[in-house]
């Protein structure tokens, strides 16, 4: 299946002429939760702006739904919903009609039936004569979300959705994610909170400095975090592995006085104590055993620090 | 053509102006009447009268004038700028409609808030004073062009201000000074000739100039040119304004 937006060689740079994309290269499969993580500055927003219509592209290609965001912006623009990081609303307005005006300004008939729905899921019916600058920050937050739902878009960015959010909003929020996927629609989010991207992620893409460093799987990627490394310090250093041992796929580390040994934590056994029957038989002396698993944040980390 | 987009834009600026109607009909009505009783009754009583009519119903087209220009600035320069300083304008931006669209929501209400107020000055003045119009369409038409071409000239300053300053400018720096010099208040003949080949310069003078026309057939330049300056300047805002939707300018980065 074709991809519902696709990105190509995107770049931008900006009046001030900092360059904010480096061309980035992207698709985002119909249906999927892709969560962006990045530092800030990344270039998160300005790739999401980018699409929806606000900042100009400075080269290279989007496309959504097979239309591209220039030439057919009517097409992509009623496919798109966009819950933007900053709490821009307007102060005078109620929930009601701020609601309304965004489903207007989307090309949509009127449905207080509809309006309704949404705002009694994101429990701000009771505030829907309230004026917006009489709102806390989190219902802010869910004005923005319900603006954004009441012109049922196919596609919905949401940048940084539960920043500034408590514990219980943003179970709330998740749960809100998984019945808009049920519905069948397209979700990019950006956090800047892992266990969030590990919680409600298909995919899970990491940018920094203007660049996509990694998009993957998220099953993939929590299989290599399921995985773990056994690192056994021997009393005399090795020149090389005994045949013996070559079953375990070991790894000679240092100057030969480490042995690395990978196993699956998710596999039925972890061969670990047959590895070290082994190497007594093999008379090699122990002199220390360690082990270490690298976390999604470990991964993260690493991508983003050797970036810099 | 997303109508329900303008719509949306355009009954969103109607509510914004109503929350405001007191303060934008009062204060007019209250300035105008002023007018009226300072030139009209105290001064204009011992005018004489100018090209065969009573000072008072001569000055009433410039105030109404006066009157449209601040009012359709003020609410075009307004509306957009609001959104561009709050941070709203995002979903203007984000949204399937064209500049076109936009425009005609935002300048449309604009225009339509200046034609209501413009209205409500043209029977304050009737109370003052007795006012003919002679040819009741071409006056409809100056009016609804002038509101028109106002309420455009004031959303590209909403779009050019990058703060409040700016944003008073007109209305406050340079509208005034353009209406009182451009024969609102006196017909240019009264000027030395130098002043008033100065006042040919004047763009406000063949609006009110064109207007009283339409009220009194008496005019200080040809009507037919008054009208085809505000139709040029109408033109020539369009093409401003289409170019800063084309290249996003101040409106996107
Ligand atoms: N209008 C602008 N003019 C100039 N530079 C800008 C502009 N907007 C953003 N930038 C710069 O572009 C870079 C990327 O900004 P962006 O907002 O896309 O980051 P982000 O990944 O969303 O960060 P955060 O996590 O803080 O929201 C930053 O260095 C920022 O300073
Ligand atoms: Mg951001």
């Amino acid at each position: 299946m074709a991809p519902i937006v696709s990105i190509r060689n995107l770049t931008k740079r900006y009046a001030t002429g900092f360059t904010a994309l480096k061309g980035v290269d992207l698709d985002i499969e119909e249906g999927e939760i892709l969560a962006l993580l990045g530092p800030n500055g990344a270039g998160k927003t300005t790739m999401i702006s980018i699409i929806c219509g606000i900042v100009t592209p400075s080269g290279g290609t989007v496309t959504v739904a097979g239309h591209d965001i220039l030439a057919d912006y009517r097409k992509t623009r009623s496919i798109i919903g966009l819950v933007p990081q900053e709490l821009t609303l307007d102060s005078f307005e109620t929930v009601w009609s701020t609601v309304s005006f965004s489903r207007g300004l989307h090309g949509r008939k009127p449905d207080p039936a509809l309006i309704e729905r949404i705002l009694k899921d994101l429990s701000l019916y009771d505030k829907k004569d309230t004026m917006l600058r009489h709102l806390s920050g989190g219902m802010r937050r869910r004005v923005l979300i319900a603006k954004a739902l009441s012109y049922e878009p196919k596609v919905l960015f949401l940048d940084e959705p539960t920043a500034g959010v408590d514990v219980s909003l943003r179970k709330d929020m998740w749960q809100l994610v998984e019945r808009l996927r049920a519905a069948g629609v397209t979700i990019i989010l950006t956090t800047h909170y892992i266990e969030e991207a590990e919680e409600i992620a298909d995919r899970i893409g990491v940018i920094n400095g203007g660049r996509i460093l990694l998009v993957e799987d998220k099953k993939a990627l929590m299989t290599k975090l399921g995985r773990k490394q056994l690192t056994v310090e021997l009393a005399e250093p090795l020149a090389a592995i005994p045949p013996s041992l070559a079953p375990f796929g070991l790894a000679l580390a240092g100057t030969g006085e480490r042995l690395v040994y990978e196993f699956s934590t998710t596999g039925e056994r972890t061969g670990i104590s047959s590895l070290l029957s082994a190497l007594s038989q093999a008379g090699l002396r122990v002199r220390d055993v360690s082990t270490e698993q690298s976390s999604l944040e470990d991964i993260f980390v690493e991508l983003v620090g050797e970036d810099r | 053509m997303n109508i329900e987009g303008v719509r949306a834009i355009y009954l969103f600026e109607m509510a914004r102006m109503r929350r405001t109607l007191l303060q934008s009909v009062v204060s007019p009505v209250i300035t105008t009447s002023l007018y009226f009783i300072v030139f009209g009754a105290a001064i204009g009583s011992r005018m004489q009268e100018v090209d065969g009519i009573s000072y008072g119903a001569f000055i009433a087209p410039g105030l109404i004038m006066l009157t449209l220009l601040n009012q359709c600035i003020g609410n075009g320069s307004f509306g957009i700028y609001f959104p561009k300083f709050t941070g709203t304008i995002y979903e203007i931006l984000s949204s399937p409609i064209s500049t076109a669209e936009i425009l005609i929501g935002y300048v449309g209400a604009a225009a339509t808030k200046g034609l209501i107020v413009g209205t409500i000055i043209l029977l304050t003045a009737s109370a003052f004073v007795d006012i003919s119009i002679a040819h009741p369409f071409l006056m409809a038409l100056f009016f609804v062009l002038t509101a028109v071409t106002f309420s455009l000239f004031g959303f590209m300053i909403g779009i050019w201000a990058k703060d409040f300053e700016q944003l008073n400018i007109f209305p406050m720096l340079v509208i005034p000074p353009l209406v009182f010099l451009g024969g609102s208040f006196y017909s240019i003949n009264m000027l030395p000739p130098f002043w008033q080949t100065v006042s040919h310069f004047n763009p406000v003078l063949y609006l009110v100039s064109g207007f009283r026309w339409s009220f009194y057939e008496i005019a200080d330049v040809n009507p037919a040119v008054s009208l085809a300056i505000v139709v040029g300047f109408l033109v020539a805002c369009l093409s401003v304004t289409a170019w800063i939707f084309k290249t996003g300018y101040k409106l996107k980065s």
